[in-house]
């Protein structure tokens, strides 16, 4: 499927079915990351129930810490 | 013409003569004198910001010069303190306000006196700890913290405004497990210069009593690539730094990192206050990309690094060999953790 990932069209596997496994997908499992899907920001604890489908609109951002 | 020092922001209406006094009677405070501190500074004390703070606990050395941009390499050649070279620099950019470097390892203790007095804290700190304590000494003074961070050609940045935004504890509510640092991913100019023209301009604005937006930012401008997230919502009730009951976590000394030089050994153990269990698979395998010599069994993890041998347990804690100064050790700690 192909979503719009900030900002930018991006064709995901067939394997990506929801926000956790996007997260995975990305490599972002353990950092802190802040997810807007379809303009309502995901609620950390149903990563796995939010399922995610062509044309979504995401939104993620990663903390990092350097400076 | 007019061509007085300031003219062309005067120009600028959102700003004019009005938001320029303000800014002669502003005192900021920027914390961390790396990459991000020296740009947003510069700025700051072009622009005109009548007080300038800079607190950062390092000494210049040649990794910095590529990106920080008020050093030199007589700074280096001198192995001057961050806080005193940037000073030394800003004074003659200008001399018409005033700049303070103090050279001091920021934590839950020291905070509360460094903020008091200041307007405005600007963040430029190399890792998440310090973010958080400064964050609840900004909230507890009802002061307006402006987070920035990159590494490699990501960055981003939020400005927090206390009893208005969430604050940076209501986004992140535990210290990360894995991180990547400018030590171990590196990181390139372009993006320190666009996540600190985005920390100054929110500066400028709130400075000068312009509305902001409550937006979380992040961009890589390696990759063109840019996203924004109005984070109102994540605003806790119950967030233990800006919640109806706060108590402040990271300035409790229990919380926090402690460092200690264990005796006759020329060694410093960093121990982390809060539960940081860290993977030391992961960490191995940056390392050994960074070309340094790793063990790696299932307790520990052991590598060299510059002058140094490093040891990281699980738990977080690990011996920096080959210093005995504290802040020295903690300053390596959070290159390699974050
Ligand atoms: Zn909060």
């Amino acid at each position: 499927m192909t979503i719009q990932l900030n900002g930018l069209q991006v064709e995901l596997p067939e394997s990506v079915r929801n926000v956790e496994d996007l997260l995975k997908h990305y490599q972002l499992e353990g950092r802190i990351v802040i997810i807007e899907l379809n303009h309502e920001i995901a609620d950390k604890s149903k990563y796995t129930e939010l399922s995610i489908a062509d044309g979504d609109k995401v939104e993620m951002i990663h903390f990092v810490g350097g400076g | 013409m007019n061509t007085s020092r300031y003219s062309r922001q005067e120009l600028f209406p959102p700003i004019g003569a009005a938001g320029q006094a303000k800014l002669k009677d502003a005192r900021v405070l920027v914390v961390g004198a790396g990459a991000l501190g020296t740009s947003s500074a510069e700025m700051l004390v072009r622009a005109g910001v009548g007080h300038v703070t800079m607190v950062d606990r390092d000494y210049v050395e040649w990794s910095n010069l590529q990106r920080q941009q008020l050093y030199t390499e007589t700074d280096v050649k001198n192995k001057l303190p961050k806080a005193i070279a940037a000073q030394n620099r800003l004074m003659e950019v200008n001399s018409e306000v005033e700049i303070t470097g103090i050279v001091l390892d920021v934590n839950g203790t020291n905070v509360e006196e460094l903020v008091q007095n200041h307007h405005l804290i600007l963040d430029a700190a190399d890792n998440f700890e310090t973010r958080l304590i400064v964050n609840d000494a900004a909230v507890q003074y009802g002061i307006p913290f402006v987070f920035g961070a990159c590494v490699a050609s990501y960055g981003m940045t939020f400005p927090m405004i206390p009893g208005k935004t969430p604050c940076l504890h209501c986004l992140i509510n535990h210290l990360p497990s894995q991180n990547q640092t400018c030590d171990t991913v590196g990181v390139i100019s372009p993006i320190v210069q666009l996540v600190t023209a985005y920390q100054v301009t929110s500066a400028l604005k709130i400075l000068t009593g312009n509305e902001i937006t409550p937006s979380l930012q992040s961009f890589d401008i390696w990759k063109n690539e840019q996203a924004e997230i109005n984070v109102s919502a994540l605003k806790n009730k119950d967030c233990p730094t800006c919640g109806s009951n706060p108590t402040y976590p990271f300035l409790a000394y229990e919380n926090q990192t402690k460092a200690a030089v264990l005796c006759g050994r020329n060694t410093v153990q960093i121990r982390p206050g809060l539960e940081r269990e860290i993977s030391l698979q992961q960490l191995a395998q940056r390392l050994k990309e960074l070309g340094s010599e790793v063990v790696l069994n299932p307790y520990l993890v052991s590598c060299t690094f510059e002058d140094f041998r490093l040891v990281f347990f699980k738990d977080g804690r690990a011996l920096i060999h080959g210093t005995s100064d504290t802040g020295q050790a903690r300053a390596i700690y959070n290159r390699i953790i974050g």
